[in-house]
């Protein structure tokens, strides 16, 4: 197959990984459009990572198909690193090198052209704020500067598609914000983003998204469809001054699928939406009088906790570390 | 090969190499004081032979066979013992390595029709210094004893038929023959090999423990551009020690460059090509800093030291050992350099060993290139 302008960023058919006896990624499917972002959303150890290393060429997949930028996952992965940028999970830079240094390594290697390497070098440190830290050796650079630094040599040679994988963990929310903005700028000049996440305010902000769990898909679609569709059940948001002893009750009660904690707040899913009131007074007789039940629209946070496992409460995703 | 990522590449891995004073200093220091080491301590020269005499005769005529051992430079009489005893217990503690007993009739008994018995007491445990110092001391009794011959002869008036044979000897390549000339180039082959081999053998595996690997073979970046433009810091370096190396050999060992240096730093670049990309190949296999310069370590040390021909000459070792010694490259450059410093040879008679250096050097760098794979598994 050829690249061509009009191909999806990304298509894959029945993509499988499997590390010995363990299917890493099991039989997943979908298409990324151009300029689109896609939010690849799952908790550690779901398969997030290998399936954007498969869709890099790091790693060959099991069985199935996909196209990169229209070329084939299996025959094409050279050209189809000449067409990507990938940021690795640790922003692996050359901690000896400046900042400048790394990018100009990442130039040589990208084969950014001679006349053009200055304005793209200049861009990259603008747009990663480190105009003033050029000559920093990268090893003495905050998380925050290092991300922006490894996202700018990653598309030094303006790929049409970018990979990034968990790009904004250890990075303070403030930061992560400012990141996410770089994002939507790239895509807006018609950059496709393709990023992996356990953030929920990240995978909100996405066009569409993938969840992954276990190593397959469990729902696809804009954020919008996942809240309205995916969701199994309604939400009861419980309020209480004991809200860990509510979670553990509200697991107890016929008709409750799922009780989480969020904030300061239960989030409870259950079958029938008119269950607020036998809620709110089989809590009151369990010696929680002060609890107040009201039905709410569900969060993606609640969708993802729902579809992940039965909604066990360690499946919500949040915590740090690689898969 | 696209050059320019080649280039890329060979600048970064330039700054790595110099912003790591420690390893740098290393790099640098470990041959010099290699070539200090080896130069000094290893001596196969038998010379200054510590000798104990028990002159039982004290004669003029055993004070003289005494002063012509204590005269040649290659006895240092160390001492005169009165008893078996005591000559037992300096060749066991290791004192001496020969004692020389003269006994008491010795006089009398020069100018009798049986001779005069003369005893020499031997440490035969390291059998190859035995066996020259055995060879040394029946030189200088028989000089002695064809002197004596002449004396009496011509006190009687005698005139003895003169000597049937005149023996001419010429050594070649290494007058002297100090076995520095012969040690000198070979350790530097031997050195090279193992520095080489060490200087590279963390590059690729560092890469793949600190992650800078994931997003290096995400890029269009080809096995072959990655394997040369890593060279590219180490050859440099590798150079300068060659150079550090040959000064060495010169300024504090003496030994005499006869042939072309211009051919002695040609045929080191070739070598190094090879060794260097030898250290990276364990480096590329092994993907662990740890195992990749262990694996340099065994496989360049031993090798080196024991089938090189550097010391231990090969002609002498069991045939399949002889065949064992064509697979190790440090080999080819221990006659290639003994070739270029003793013998003044040019290409014309090196060709052999350079053409297998070349060979080497290109099978170890095809090897690592194919042996590169762009993926994580």
């Amino acid at each position: 197959m050829n690249g061509g302008s009009e191909a999806p960023a990304v298509v894959v058919r029945e993509l499988t990984r499997a590390f010995g006896e363990f299917v890493a990624v099991d039989r997943v499917s979908f298409t990324v459009a151009r300029g689109e972002i896609f939010g690849f959303l799952g908790p550690n150890g779901a398969g997030k990572s290998t399936t954007i290393r498969m869709l890099c060429g790091l790693l060959s997949p099991t069985s199935g198909e996909g196209t990169v930028a229209g070329f084939d996952l299996r025959t094409g992965a050279e050209t189809i690193k000449k067409h990507i940028g990938y940021m690795s999970q640790r922003f692996s830079l050359y901690d000896d090198l400046t900042v400048e240094e790394n990018i100009d390594f990442f130039a040589g290697i990208y084969g950014v052209p001679a006349d053009r390497k200055g304005e793209r070098k200049d861009r990259v440190l603008r747009m990663a704020g480190l105009l003033e830290r050029r000559a920093s050796r990268t090893a003495y650079l905050p998380a925050g500067w290092k991300q922006r630094l490894a996202l700018g040599c990653a598309i030094l040679h303006d790929p049409p598609v970018l990979f990034l994988d968990e790009p904004t963990a250890g990075v303070d929310p403030l930061r992560r914000r400012a990141f996410w903005e770089l994002i939507h700028e790239m895509a807006e000049t018609g950059t496709t983003v393709f990023v992996t996440t356990h953030y929920m305010d990240e995978a909100s902000s996405c066009d569409r998204l993938g969840l992954i769990d276990g190593g397959k898909i469990v729902a696809l679609g804009t954020p919008e469809e996942l809240r309205n569709r995916f969701m199994k059940g309604a939400v009861l948001e419980v309020r209480t001054s004991r809200p860990e002893d509510a979670a553990v009750l509200l697991e107890t009660f016929p008709g409750v699928r799922s009780a989480a904690l969020f904030g300061n707040t239960v989030h409870a899913v259950v079958d029938d939406p008119g269950a607020a009131a036998s809620v709110a007074s089989l809590l009151s007789t369990g010696g929680l009088a002060d609890a107040t039940v009201v039905p709410i629209t569900p969060s993606l946070e609640d969708v993802f906790v729902s579809l992940v496992e039965g909604g066990r409460p360690d499946g919500v995703p949040g915590g740090e570390g690689t898969e | 090969m696209n050059l320019r990522r080649t280039w890329a590449v060979a600048r970064k891995e330039t700054l790595h190499v110099a912003r790591d004073p420690r390893s740098l200093a290393l790099a640098i220091a470990l041959p010099v004081l290699m070539m200090l080491l080896y130069g000094y301590a290893l001596r196969l020269d038998v010379d200054d032979v510590p000798l104990a005499v028990w002159d039982r005769s004290g004669t003029p005529q055993s004070r003289e066979l005494v002063a012509r051992f204590s005269g040649s430079r290659y006895f240092r009489v160390g001492g005169i013992r009165g008893g078996y005893r005591e000559i037992e217990q300096s060749i066991a503690r290791g004192d001496v390595l020969a004692a020389l007993v003269i006994p008491d009739d010795f006089t009398a008994k020069l100018a009798g029709a049986g001779g005069a018995p003369v005893q020499l007491l031997l440490d035969g445990s390291d059998s190859n210094t035995a066996t020259v110092v055995l060879g040394y001391a029946e030189i200088v009794t028989q000089r002695y004893s064809g002197d004596v011959r002449l004396r009496m002869a011509a006190a009687a008036g005698v005139a003895l038929p003169r000597e049937p044979l005149a023996f001419r000897p010429r050594v070649w390549f290494n007058e002297e023959m100090t076995s520095r000339n012969f040690i000198i180039p070979g350790l530097i082959a031997v050195i090279m090999m193992v520095i080489s081999a060490m200087l590279t053998s963390l590059t690729v595996a560092k890469e793949w423990e600190q992650g800078t690997m994931e997003p290096l073979i995400a890029t269009p970046l080809q096995p072959s551009e990655l394997v040369i433009g890593k060279l590219v810091p180490y050859f440099a370096l590798g150079m300068l020690d060659v150079l550090l190396c040959v000064a060495a050999g010169e300024l504090l060992f003496q030994v005499p460059l006869r042939g072309s240096g211009a051919l002695l730093f040609g045929m080191a670049a070739v070598f190094l090509v090879g060794a260097l990309t030898l250290g990276m190949l364990f480096s590329i296999v092994a993907k662990s800093q740890m195992l990749a310069t262990q694996m340099a370590m065994v496989m360049t040390f031993v090798p080196g030291f024991l089938l090189s021909g550097f010391v231990f000459p090969i002609w002498s070792m069991p045939v399949p050992v002889q065949a064992a010694t064509r697979l190790i490259p440090a080999r080819y450059f221990v006659s290639l350099l003994r070739g270029i410093y003793l013998k003044g040879a040019g290409l014309s008679v090196l060709a052999g060993e350079a053409s297998l250096l070349v060979l080497f050097g290109v099978v170890v760098v095809g090897l690592s290139i194919r042996k590169f794979r762009k993926k994580l598994e």
